[in-house]
């Protein structure tokens, strides 16, 4: 392999060969082609960043740093207030809801189909995981509004009539119970579920079948073998996978837009009508004038940083866990 | 108890399986169901007034765990107590995966199927009054209007989304990392910021310079649909891209082939099913989106057939504004379009999982049909000497050629694939 084979080239001094990669001319059209669509992604993500933060100039010009501390937002008074804080509590607490409901529900869920289901209704239930995840934001929205609500607003009245000593479940006399944050929240956790339930499934399933077999072996029951085993193993999956749900949760659009009445507000109360998210309020505030447009430009680009954290963090935390090094998130 | 079923089992010699249930469990079930219902009851309409019956049910279900638990550590202890109750709750959780869809499909399918005429594909709602019945006029602005937008959203990410999977799977840059960071971060994006980024970018500045293709229009929706479309297709793919093996690509390189003929010629054609089950989960998921279009579709009531000009109705703006109107047969209108847009979602997935099943019934048939010659005579020209480890497979598959029926269900995947790319792979190089 190494001896130049060339003939009449004896006497010429024996170098080992060097084995260069010389790309052809289609193999380099080939990678600036893919590195330049690789490229074309982080330069569009950054540009959204940019852009958004060029069009909000006018709004942070007006408010300057209470843009983040004011609660009301109101473009009929002169000079226009506007702050993003109503919106953002608003963002959190619903976000903060869907998740609470969704990860106990996933989880099991996701256990479910990994040690309790067997064969055909594993391949069922992991198929339903991903058409729920393909039904449109826009029906659940519509099904939460039109039908879920009335169903959920006597439960709401029943907690805030019984258990007022409980800050949350307090609510005005006289009030609405429906187009409540719980009920966004309850929606939104149908949402987040297929995500959730996705990625635990997933880690839950790598589990080393040696490591369960010898938690049997021992002796312990079912659930003894997945707090001991399962559990532990795919704990930075579960997280991950809640951090995940959270991103989405967060930046959740239509479904919101629909079901709350989207006046910024901050308050604890969830079970009563009221409540607004960024992404909501920017839905329902498309096509005004060009002041109000750069201030939702503003809650935009709170609410791009606010995801784009929540879910660098989730990738981090599983990537570096046990279990999740070859997930698919 | 327990000691006194020990002995019992012994004499009787009945094999018993640890998970089994006894009628005595199922008993224990239906007995601490019966008494959750009934002390809920107790509660909500003795002690306070009723709360409809969703709390109804959240209520009876947790006492109903409450009980169980507790019976069942009385009669069996509590390590058996905490396995029975875990069952439960886990069970639970997979009902309540299947429960909400159940429920929202039938109830568009119900309230969407009132007004549905034929109508509805062949007409826009140009002249229909407010107050006009629902079945007046149809969504065919919509429909039209939500196709183009999604053929131009394929036609701009199905390429983009395949380099950039490439990419991230076939080439050995330093720039990988980065980019698959990048990646994961755009898919979670939220769908309003992605249209509100295109409002931005491409409307708002030109906003009275009356510019037809920089206004709302449906191209503008179809870039905001990209946005979205993008990192999920390319993930999905690139997925797919790494489970072609390693020695399909490493064939066609000691072949002689450049990188580029092996991606083309080798790692797609393998990867194709995949691929297409991807693009087309992509669109089920790109059709349904409403928030990017807001800001960049804008809507619209009357048939526009020209994406590049003028604002353009969709099927989930449609079903959106219609939804949200106060007068009933607007609703009613708008339930059908969510009828319309949900049959087209659920066709779209059930597409997707079909092109990507299970294949190997398949295989198993077209390698039937194989001439068995080919098969036998592909690794013949190895010398027997070298060969063994490798052969020993193609052995296994050639053996049953006899008996055909079971040749294919005993190959494995890997093995009916080889010849796809192979045959394929002959004329290039």
């Amino acid at each position: 392999m190494p001896v130049d084979a060339r003939p009449g080239d004896a006497n010429t001094p024996r170098t080992p060969r060097v084995v260069v990669d010389e790309p052809t001319r289609v193999d380099r059209i080939f990678g600036v082609v893919t590195a330049g669509s690789g490229l074309l992604v982080l330069v569009l993500l950054t540009l959204v960043g940019v852009f958004l933060l060029l069009r909000s100039r006018d709004a942070f010009d007006e408010s300057g740093f209470s843009f983040f501390t004011r609660v009301e937002w109101r473009t009929d008074v002169v000079p226009p207030e506007i702050g993003v804080l109503g919106l953002l509590a608003g963002t959190v607490v619903v976000a903060l809801i869907a998740v609470a409901l969704a990860v106990p529900l996933g989880t099991c869920a996701g256990l479910f189909i990994t040690d309790y289901a067997s064969g055909r209704w594993r391949s069922f239930l992991t198929g339903l995981v991903d058409l729920l995840a393909a039904v449109p934001s826009l029906l659940y929205g519509l099904w939460g509004l039109r039908l879920l609500s009335d169903q959920i607003a006597p439960l709401s009245e029943w907690l805030a009539r019984n258990g007022s000593w409980f800050p949350p479940f307090r609510a005005e006399e006289g009030d609405s119970f429906t187009g409540s944050m719980l009920i966004a929240g309850m929606v939104v956790s149908l949402m987040v579920l297929p995500i959730i339930a996705s990625v635990t499934r997933e880690v839950f399933s790598q589990t080393p079948p040696g490591e369960k077999e010898a938690a049997l072996a021992l002796g312990s029951t079912r659930w003894g073998m997945i707090r001991m085993v399962v559990l532990p193993y795919g704990r930075g999956g579960i997280i991950g996978g809640s951090m995940l749900g959270l991103g989405r949760a967060l930046g959740e659009t239509i479904a919101v837009s629909l079901l709350l009445p989207q006046v910024p507000e901050v308050t604890s109360r969830i079970l009563e009508n009221g409540g607004a998210t960024i992404a909501g309020f920017i839905a329902l505030r498309a096509g005004s004038d060009e002041f109000t447009t750069s201030g939702l430009m503003a809650a935009g680009l709170v609410l791009f940083g606010i995801t784009l954290a929540t879910n660098m963090l989730a990738s981090v935390i599983i990537s570096r866990s046990r279990s999740g090094v070859g997930v698919e998130l | 108890m327990t000691a006194v079923s020990v002995p019992a089992v012994r004499q009787s010699r009945v094999r018993r399986r640890p998970s089994e249930a006894t009628p005595a469990d199922y008993g224990t079930m239906l007995g601490c169901a019966l008494s959750a219902l009934a002390l809920t009851w107790l509660v909500f309409t003795r002690l306070t007034e009723g709360s409809g019956w969703f709390g109804f049910m959240v209520v009876a279900y947790f006492s109903f765990l409450l009980l169980y638990g507790l019976v069942t550590a009385d009669r069996l202890g509590t390590l058996v107590a905490a396995d029975r109750v875990v069952t439960v709750a886990v069970t639970t959780g997979a009902v309540v995966l299947l429960t909400p869809l159940v429920w929202l499909v039938g109830y568009v399918v119900v309230k969407g199927v009132a007004a549905l005429r034929p109508g509805f594909f062949l007409e826009d709602q140009g002249g229909v009054q407010a107050t006009a019945a629902a079945t007046e006029g149809g969504g065919l602005h919509a429909i039209v209007g939500s196709l183009e937008q999604v053929a131009l959203t394929l036609i701009m990410t199905v390429p983009l989304a395949v380099a950039t999977a490439v990419f991230l799977n076939e080439t050995r840059s330093w720039f990988r990392r980065p980019v698959r960071i990048f990646v994961d971060a755009m898919s979670g994006l939220p769908s309003i910021v992605a249209g509100l980024f295109i409002y931005a970018v491409f409307i708002l500045p030109y906003a009275q310079q009356d510019i037809g293709i920089l206004d709302f229009n449906g191209f503008m929706a179809a870039l905001a649909l990209t946005m979205i479309m993008l990192p999920t297709v390319t993930r999905t793919v690139e997925v797919v891209l790494r489970l072609v093996p390693g020695g399909l690509r490493e064939a066609s390189l000691a072949l002689g082939s450049s990188r580029a003929r092996s991606v083309w010629s080798v790692v797609l054609p393998t990867a194709r099913t995949g691929v297409t089950t991807a693009v087309v989960l992509g669109i089920a998921r790109a059709v349904g989106e409403t928030a990017p279009l807001l800001f960049t579709a804008f809507g619209y009531d009357l048939l526009n057939t020209n994406p590049f000009r003028t604002q353009q109705e969709s099927l989930p703006l449609f079903v959106y504004r219609n939804i949200q109107a106060a007068s009933e047969p607007a609703r009613a209108r708008g339930f059908t379009g969510a009828l319309v847009l949900l049959t087209l979602v659920l066709t779209l997935f059930g597409a997707a999982r079909f092109i990507g099943r299970d294949r190997t019934g398949r295989q198993a048939r077209r390698s039937r049909r194989l001439p068995l010659p080919e098969t036998g005579a592909a690794p013949s020209p190895p010398s027997p000497a070298v060969a063994p480890p490798p052969r020993l497979p193609t052995a296994v598959a050639v053996r049953p050629g006899a008996d055909r029926s079971s040749a294919g269900d005993r190959e494995p995947p890997g093995a009916a694939t080889t010849a796809d790319p192979t045959s394929e792979e002959a004329p290039g190089p």
